[in-house]
């Protein structure tokens, strides 16, 4: 297929991630009651992040292979 | 229950998630040239991503919401629907019935009837699913925009035509391939999505020995055994021993077989992805790796309704109550996102609900296009005109499937009976399902009349026998009983159901074989060539890397899933 779709899971959730980091980073710690203290958007942000970055790596150098076959 | 206020972050996210929709759609529109390309996407799909989008087609509104209700309402016997009632037939159709699909170039299930059967046979079962997948589409709409009323306080209307617009946008740029290609990164989200809830309800309550201890009081108050909500199998002996009702046999029959195979093997709704698969090989291993991710999915989806009905009990009414009294169990999710995700990530979930409900809707309203313009207008009412002519139909097809879809939601609003009953149908007219097509797959004397009248019989009597029974405390009507008499009270809708479905395979099964002896064979072997097993090459397959093997991946994907049945037993 012409778009390798790691590219766009890899794109949405590298910006979620990196929103949910920084909204972790500067929120108020009392929301984070209902979430048993834990600061959930700070980690589960990082997760999304590397998730994302992750993907966007492998199709980038799948693209890179591509390129030096062709 | 109380409303969610969502902030500015919670937006943010649901706003990047529709951008990157609607870029794939848009960046995809200019690769749709030929009817193939949208409907087929080609038959250039890599593996993984049929495999997922497999996977996501069938995620609708039923799982997230319905199993994290049945979940709350039943326990880990919902599992079943996963363990036995998907596994093994998603198995069943890569290695067995795939090469058939896709072997014979048929570009959908209705058009497989056809080459293998006869023009009424194929009509018959285009007609019903065209309406069930119009229907269903409008019965997501429904569902999601019912719940963003309740949940977020969000305008009825405006949920209904945005979310009608985004799936419309998609599918219309990109076709299917822009539908799997939006599924896969649906199936992502609802993973990421719902997997901090799951671990924050299960840290909470102690681990899984801490939820299987506090879904005790659960079970006891409700007249059970100790470990009701907590087993899968233990109590299947009798069907007065688990909430579900039901006993081994009809589970594993009337689920496990008749029902379940008769989804995942014969709806055309998951095969489409498949038959999108860039090979033989890939359509065939689109099923099988499907099933992995599938049967993890019940601690995504069970075990949040399962932590709900847990916190109910023991910390005092999380669940609102309905107006009998009972919980609300198909808030049982929604109310766990509010409960323990702040906001921030509690839009991702929130996101993650709508991706689902959306995933399911252009699903069928894909499957929609590709059979109405195949199916009925190329076939019946205007054959033979050009490629250009028909790929044109697919996107006014996909416009007015919307509309429709539109109009069954508001259908819906205004006649529940009407929905209720609708499913009714469609649940007597897929219950023979399978039983034509593993005859026509396997038995080459099966004929065209055989099939349909089969189908026809079978149907009729999945109506007869839901017309003479009825569920315990179940007044006639809907309900069953419509027929005057009742012959037998079972101990649970869901009983009737697997019952209704049994009843119906075997006298399509029987029926077909007997008036296909008595008719004359339609087509030669010559045509039935790459259609029927006995006459077509095995598949070769042992000399390719073993996680390239159908058969051998089936044999793991089963393997594992008798483990995690021993496991949870």
């Amino acid at each position: 297929m012409n778009l390798d779709l790691r590219f766009p899971i890899g794109g949405m959730f590298t910006i979620v991630g990196a929103l949910l980091t920084a909204f972790g980073l500067i929120s108020d710690h009392a929301i984070y009651a209902k979430s048993l203290g834990i600061n959930v958007n700070l980690w589960w942000g990082l997760v999304l992040l590397a998730f994302g970055l992750v993907m966007l790596w492998l199709a980038i150098r799948a693209g890179a292979k591509g390129a030096k076959q062709a | 229950m109380q409303q969610i206020h969502l902030g500015a972050i919670d937006y943010a996210i649901l706003i990047v998630y529709f951008g990157f929709v609607l870029g794939i759609g848009w960046f995809l529109r200019r690769y749709i040239k030929s009817s193939e390309d949208f409907f087929l996407s080609g038959r250039s799909i890599p593996t993984w991503i049929a495999g997922l989008a497999f996977l996501s087609a069938n995620l609708g509104a039923q799982e997230v919401i319905g199993m994290g209700a049945s979940g709350a309402k039943y326990g880990m016997m919902t599992s079943h629907f996963y363990w036995v009632g998907a596994i093994p037939a998603m198995v069943f159709v890569g290695i067995f019935m795939m090469p058939f699909y896709y072997g014979s170039r048929a570009r959908s299930v209705p058009e497989y009837l056809k080459l293998r059967f006869d023009e009424k046979t194929r009509g018959f079962n285009a007609m019903t699913f065209a309406v069930m997948t119009v229907f269903s589409s409008g019965i997501s709409m429904y569902a999601l925009a019912k719940l963003l009323e309740l949940v977020l306080g969000w305008n009825f209307h405006t949920s209904v035509v945005l979310s009608a617009i985004i799936v419309l946008a998609y599918i219309f740029l990109g076709g299917l391939t822009s539908a799997i290609y939006n599924e896969v990164l649906q199936f992502f989200l609802i993973v990421l999505g719902f997997l901090p809830l799951v671990l924050l309800g299960l840290k909470d309550l102690g681990g899984w020995s801490g939820l299987k201890e506090k879904l005790i009081p659960v079970a006891t108050s409700a007249g059970y055994a100790p470990g009701a909500w907590s087993d899968s199998w233990r109590h299947l002996g009798s069907a007065s021993a688990n909430p579900m009702g039901v006993e081994w046999f009809g589970m594993v029959m009337g689920l496990g077989f008749v029902l379940s195979f008769g989804y995942w093997c014969t709806d055309f709704l998951v095969i489409q992805r498949a038959m999108a698969a860039k090979s033989m090989n890939a359509a065939r291993r689109t099923p099988l790796i499907a099933a992995i991710p599938k049967m993890l999915f019940p601690a995504l989806v069970i075990v949040p309704g399962m932590i709900a009905i847990a916190l109910h009990n023991s910390r005092g009414g999380l669940l609102p109550l309905g107006a009998d009294g009972l919980p609300n169990y198909n808030l049982a999710v929604p109310t766990l996102l509010a409960h323990y995700l702040p906001t921030g990530l509690l839009g991702l979930g929130l996101t993650a609900l709508m991706a689902s409900f959306m995933s399911g809707m252009a699903g069928n309203v894909t499957a929609f296009n590709t059979v109405w313009t195949y199916d009925i207008y190329q076939s019946y009412i205007k054959p033979g005109q050009s490629d250009k002519h028909y790929l044109r139909m697919g996107h006014f097809a996909t416009v007015f499937g919307i509309l429709l879809s539109v109009a069954a939601a508001y259908a819906t609003t205004r006649f529940n009976n009407i929905m209720d009953m609708l499913q009714l149908v469609f649940a007597f007219v897929n219950a023979p399902l399978f039983a034509t097509f593993l005859l026509g797959m396997f038995w080459r004397r099966s004929t065209g009349h055989g099939a349909f009248w089969g189908l026809l019989i079978g149907t009729a009597a999945a109506a007869a026998h839901h017309g003479l029974t009825l569920p315990h405390g179940g007044t006639p009507g809907l309900k069953g009983g419509f027929l005057g008499t009742v012959l037998h009270t079972y101990p649970s809708e869901m009983a009737q159901n697997f019952w209704t479905a049994i009843v119906a395979w075997t006298v399509c099964f029987l029926a077909t074989i007997v008036i296909s002896l008595i008719t004359r064979p339609n087509k030669t072997d010559e045509d039935l060539k790459g259609l029927v097993y006995s006459l077509t090459p095995r598949q070769v397959d042992h000399e390719l890397a073993w996680y390239r093997r159908p058969a051998l991946l089936g044999v793991i994907v089963l393997g594992m899933t008798l483990v995690l049945n021993i496991i949870f037993w």
